[in-house]
């Protein structure tokens, strides 16, 4: 019975944060602040695939400003091409070369269908290959880390550095519609909140039942002690790759809905410092834990708008201290303080302190 | 060597060597494990009986022959080497500490289940980790999480995620090393059962621990065999006296 | 032979300017395991000092002079700071140090930022260095020697104090066996704040040289960072060597690159192709412990 509930309550849960996205949020807020939390629900997609793969899987992965950018760029293209209607070419390109034909690498992105295709499949191959390679030859931790931060630092530099296909630092911009329906209209940009918040509740239930899993097993015993894994038969590269393409997915879904909620993807909000940026939601509110990147996602995203409008530079300041604070002093998060009240509380109702006693005694 | 017949379930190793930048951890190694007898391996510190698992066990390269079940393993991966019936313990018992005992021993349970059941999640008990958690002991305990097990029982779980893999080979290095007299004995005891049907393989110092329990023991010494045969022979044999009692270990072998 | 000779000039002093910033790193990652992400910000301290020491020093070619030492010690100090407050918690964590020093690196960035003019201080190449080599033809900035000439100067320094001094030895105590170095009477949490001393100083040095290359604003530091980090690894933890070659080889074909293509398309050909080396040499990057498995 109380197992039983026990395992409901991540459900609960979810549903609770549905009930708020979906049903409260829409009636209670502006349309300006909806969008602004589509946006930190975007911000908290990347998030929860993070939570994955650094909090569960032991793997921190600097870079995922690479995914992001795959879906991103992947809606931004079909978006622009929409915007200027059959046949047409993107304003930015025409300003650059008015003659210049429409790059090849863009023209399927014409199709709408190719592109939602594009921004599951592309994630998973370049996650799959990627991580095939990392995995298999064994770099993990630091190295790990600092190899993705690189992808990323190499990829901002990459599309900063192509204005003639990618819109170089302005980036793309300049979105009527999407899908065939007009961003003018607040309507629709309620609905696409509303899509937005549908699939961040989808990653959650995602992670959810990975999580209760037995790959969800496998994945922590592999971030505790791969070569154990190793020993056991298993190859812990398969395993960490599975996580990191599943996290790969959510962040390039996360980029492709921030473009029509941000109305501008560029370079900077996939560099190195916005990866860093997405890590931060996942360090405050408690990696491992189910709710904690995405909570902490949506609480450091408000923060970040709501700071940085008036006080910019005191928003970095914030932002630098919590990491600071949050990995000497809580390294499990804010979550880990609610796991730690809960046990105190369970002990009190139950009467009596919640035991540490180590099991050699028994 | 003894005039052992050879076992047809047997572990051979034939002239086996391990170099590490040109030096010889160990040397033209010939020895077979047979299932149904406890076999020891010993030997002075850097004799290479680490060195010796490491290579049948794929953690290190090695060059020469060892095959069991008519598979070559040398030269497989770690992880196939485990699916094809050979495990191993580590010197320092390597659990899954946040995980529970039960989940420790699920995990290890896995090994043969098609991929695609990993994305659900476990219902009930699988048997043989039902049967491996009353053969370790542990039935009571399979809800804690395994860092909060005593020293012993973390090598007690270890083992019992061999049992659940049905590993037919096992290498322990240095199980007992650490326990209690208690625990020491309760070890014995559940290598016996263990070993019944398989090739149970123990790296050992403890040599109270090697009287008691070994059917056969290899000395090792340098890199290669010294000595292999039954406790009585090696302790009557003069090239061990002279390696064990020129060394440290004075007065343990000949008590 | 101009289109060969210029690259591979201009390349080598890049590698140079690489060098001194990863010889720092090579000290704090490759012997203490430490990640220091502040390291970037360290690099632009030691420019900034060269801008504030030109400022106060009339003559800009003492000031030159002045400044690196002066740059040493307070990027060390720096890096002492960040050591006693933020790095000694975990030094059992290596990926919370990159994050800590993550938070750090911004701190530093907006402080910076919030001081000086946000469009950059330049600081004046001195007269005695203002002049070009002829090297079959092509006119190398003197400065560009002088930088190669300067990660000559600290790496020798550094081979010296790790192989020669009784502070090398403890070092590599530590490094090798930190419970008995301890036993030995080595003071460990002394060796580190030395260690981390030494490494961020070399960081503010290569920043005094890079600020006679480039303008001086806040995002110095993440530009060199990845750059350094990667010419670390590359090289492989724990020996000098493979950093020297490591800062040549990409400072040569980033020139290269740059000049078959554009800066930015050579930086991304030569980050991939790093990462590609790394794929089929991981040496260093992952150490099997047998005996028991952490």
């Amino acid at each position: 019975m109380i197992t039983r509930l026990k395992s409901s309550l991540p459900l609960l849960g979810i549903a609770a944060l549905a009930l708020a996205l979906l049903v409260v949020a829409p009636a209670v807020l502006s349309d300006l602040r909806l969008n602004n939390l589509a946006k930190y629900c975007c911000w908290a997609m990347v998030a929860v695939g993070i939570g994955l793969t650094w909090g569960r899987g032991g793997m921190l992965v600097m870079g995922q400003g690479v995914f992001f950018a795959l879906g991103a760029y992947a809606m931004g293209m079909h978006m622009q091409l929409e915007s200027v209607g059959d046949g047409g070419i993107p304003t930015f390109m025409i300003l650059y070369d008015p003659l210049a034909p429409l790059p090849a690498f863009w023209e399927p992105f014409r199709s709408g269908v190719f592109t939602i295709a594009m921004i599951v499949v592309a994630p998973v191959v370049v996650a799959s290959i990627l991580g095939f390679a990392i995995f298999k030859r064994r770099v993990k931790g630091a190295y790990f880390a600092i190899l993705t931060q690189a992808l990323a630092v190499a990829l901002a530099t990459l599309i900063s550095g192509t204005i003639k296909y990618t819109g170089g630092d302005t980036g793309l911009s300049g979105f009527t519609s999407f899908f065939g329906y007009t961003l003018d209209d607040p309507l629709n940009r309620r609905l696409i909140f509303t899509i937005t918040a549908t699939l961040l509740i989808g990653c959650l239930v995602v992670v959810w039942q990975l999580y209760r899993s037995r790959f969800g097993e496998l994945l922590v015993a592999t971030r505790d002690a791969e070569e154990r894994v190793r020993f056991l038969g298993y190859d812990p590269a398969n395993v960490k790759l599975v996580a990191f393409v599943v996290a790969a997915v959510m962040a390039s879904i996360g980029g492709a809905m921030f473009v029509p909620i941000a109305g501008i993807m560029a370079p900077k909000s996939m560099d190195a410092a916005a990866s860093i940026f997405f890590i931060a939601g996942v360090a405050l509110g408690g990696r491992a834990a189910l709710f904690g990147p995405v909570l902490g996602a949506l609480a450091v995203g408000y923060g970040q708008s709501t700071l940085s409008e008036q006080w910019p530079g005191t928003w970095i300041y914030v932002l630098g201290l919590l990491f600071v604070v949050v990995t000497i002093a809580l390294p499990g998060g804010i979550a880990s303080l609610a796991t730690r009240g809960a046990g105190v509380m369970a002990g009190l109702l139950v009467g009596r302190r919640p035991s540490h006693r180590k099991a050699a005694s028994a | 060597m003894t005039g052992r017949h050879l076992h047809p379930d047997a572990l051979l190793v034939r002239d086996l060597s391990v170099s590490f930048d040109g030096f010889k951890a160990i040397s033209g190694v010939d020895v077979s494990f047979a299932p149904g007898e406890l076999h020891f391996l010993i030997g002075p510190n850097g004799a290479g009986k680490t060195t010796l698992v490491d290579a049948l066990t794929g953690l290190v390269r090695g060059t020469g022959s060892a095959t069991y079940g008519g598979k070559e393993l040398l030269g497989l991966r770690s992880h196939k080497i485990v699916r094809a019936g050979v495990g191993r313990t580590f010197q320092t018992a390597t659990v899954f500490e946040q995980l529970t005992v039960l989940q420790n021993l699920d995990i290890a349970a896995g090994l043969h289940r098609p991929a695609w059941r990993l994305a659900l999640a476990r219902r009930g008990v699988p048997t043989a980790v039902e049967e491996a958690l009353e053969t370790i002991g542990l039935s009571e305990l399979r809800h804690r999480p395994a860092g909060v097990l005593a020293h012993g029982q973390k090598q007690w779980l270890e083992i019992g995620m061999l049992l659940v893999q049905d590993a037919r080979v096992m290498f322990l290095d240095e199980t007992v090393a650490g326990m209690s007299a208690d625990e020491r004995a309760e070890t014995g005891e559940l290598l016996r059962r263990i070993g019944r049907d398989r090739t149970i393989v123990v790296i050992e110092h403890d040599m109270d621990f090697v009287r008691n329990h070994a059917d056969v023991v290899t000395v090792m010494h340098a890199g290669r065999v010294l000595a292999e045969g039954s406790v009585a022979e090696i302790q009557a044999n003069e090239a061990v006296q002279e390696v064990y009692l020129g060394r440290t270990v004075k007065g343990s072998v000949d008590a | 032979m101009d289109s060969l000779i210029a690259p591979l000039l201009n390349g080598t002093a890049d590698g140079a300017l690489l060098l001194i910033a990863a010889l720092g790193l090579a000290l704090t990652f490759g012997q203490m395991g430490v990640i220091n992400m502040a390291h970037g910000e360290f690099l632009l301290a030691g420019a900034l000092t060269g801008y504030v020491t030109q400022q106060m020093v009339a003559s800009t070619n003492l000031s030159i002079l002045l400044a690196l030492p002066i740059a040493f010690v307070v990027a060390g100090a720096l890096g002492v700071v960040l050591e006693a407050t933020v790095i000694r918690w975990m030094y059992d964590r290596p990926l919370d140090t990159l994050l800590a020093t993550v938070g750090v690196a911004m701190i530093l960035r907006q402080l910076v930022l919030d001081t000086f003019p946000s469009q950059g201080v330049g600081v004046v190449t001195p007269d005695w260095l203002d002049h070009q080599l002829d090297v079959f033809g092509y006119e190398w900035p003197l400065r560009q020697l002088f930088t190669i000439l300067l990660a000559g100067a600290c790496l020798g320094a550094l081979a010296a104090v790790l192989k020669f001094t009784s502070f090398g030895r403890q070092i590599r105590a530590t490094v090798q066996n930190r419970a008995l170095a301890e036993t030995l009477g080595v003071s460990t949490r002394m060796v580190d704040r030395v260690t981390f001393f030494v490494g961020s100083g070399l960081a503010g040095v290569a920043g005094v040289a890079i600020s006679l290359i480039a303008a001086t604003d806040s995002t110095l530091g993440t530009k060199y960072i990845v750059s350094a980090f990667l010419v670390v690894v590359a090289g492989g933890l724990g020996q000098l060597k493979g950093t020297i070659i490591a800062a040549w080889v990409v400072g040569v074909s980033t020139a290269f690159f740059t000049d078959w293509t554009t800066g930015s398309i050579a930086q991304v050909i030569v980050f991939v192709l790093v990462v590609i080396f790394l794929q089929v040499r991981p040496q260093g990057l992952f150490t099997v412990r047998t005996r028991g498995l952490a």
